[in-house]
């Protein structure tokens, strides 16, 4: 273990699906329980993870999904078995999933999404949007949750990130 | 083992710096730990996370998340960063005598 601790870290998520948004939700979280400094700068599709009507609404691709096993979503099935895909299409598999693996996470105390969000915010963790995605899905900032704390572009982002790493995810 | 003497009493302590054994607990503890980890006093509220850490650890066996404070324990997490910066749970835990959290949340 080295003896210099990392004092801020800045995440960024692209993508909006349960299993593209977490990581970085417990990462800038865990950051912030060991007293660093945490922001997380949401764009593209991660945009969904700050939308008031999106928020708690992410879900689990089970299509194009090549890593998704029959395990996975706590089917209890081996993990070397594939999900087919065309399972994956069916109207309400992707939900289903989605809630399989909402309730593992509640069981973890892993909070869903929403409050995840709010706990960030009340520990201090800056969440931010990306300008250039919001103008290009036609959003304004009343269409994000409140504890989005700035609009950011892509300047103004490495200039919040400066003097930490910044994690891509 | 490393140790941490206070008012002439002993308490061992584990790798990672938590008290060893839960039962050594007492207040005078509490604060010379408080001061290592630099919080000079424990006021009430200070005192009312460490009491609900204590009483629920006794419960459940679990070190409380900062989640499992808010919902049940009635703090605000807000509140819990203010009173223990840089490192709430594992503060809050230290200071409370219990081990180290072990859970990412």
């Amino acid at each position: 273990m080295s003896d210099e601790k990392i004092k801020k870290v800045s995440i960024i998520v692209a993508q909006g699906s349960l299993e593209g948004v977490y990581p970085a939700l417990i990462m800038g979280n865990g950051a912030r329980m060991e007293g660093m400094e945490a922001n997380i700068f949401f764009t593209f599709f991660g945009l969904n993870a700050l939308h008031k009507k999106m928020v708690n609404k992410l879900t689990v691709s089970t299509v194009g999904n090549s890593a998704l096993n029959m395990a996975m979503p706590m089917l209890k099935m081996p993990i070397t078995m594939p999900f087919p895909s065309i399972l994956g299409m069916l109207p309400g598999v992707s939900s289903f999933a989605s809630w399989l693996m909402k309730n593992e996470m509640e069981k973890l105390d892993i909070p869903p999404v929403d409050e995840f969000l709010e706990m960030i915010s009340d520990a201090g963790g800056g969440l931010y949007a990306c300008k250039l995605a919001m103008d290009m899905f036609k959003l304004e900032r009343e269409d994000l949750i409140d504890e989005v704390e700035d609009v950011l572009t892509v300047g103004e982002f490495y200039e919040k990130a400066a003097g930490g790493p910044i994690i891509f995810t | 083992m490393a140790e941490v003497t206070v008012d002439a009493k002993t308490f061992a302590l584990d790798e990672d710096g938590f008290l060893a054994d839960q039962n050594d607990w007492n207040e005078e503890f509490a604060k010379a730990i408080a001061k290592e980890e630099g919080i000079d006093e424990l006021t009430e509220g200070h005192w009312n996370v460490i009491n609900y850490m204590r009483s629920d650890y006794a419960d459940k066996g679990a070190v409380p998340t900062i989640r499992r404070l808010k919902k049940a324990g009635g703090i605000p997490t807000k509140d819990l960063y203010a009173l223990f910066p840089d490192g709430p749970a594992k503060k809050a835990a230290r200071i409370s005598g219990l081990p180290k959290p072990k859970g990412c949340v």
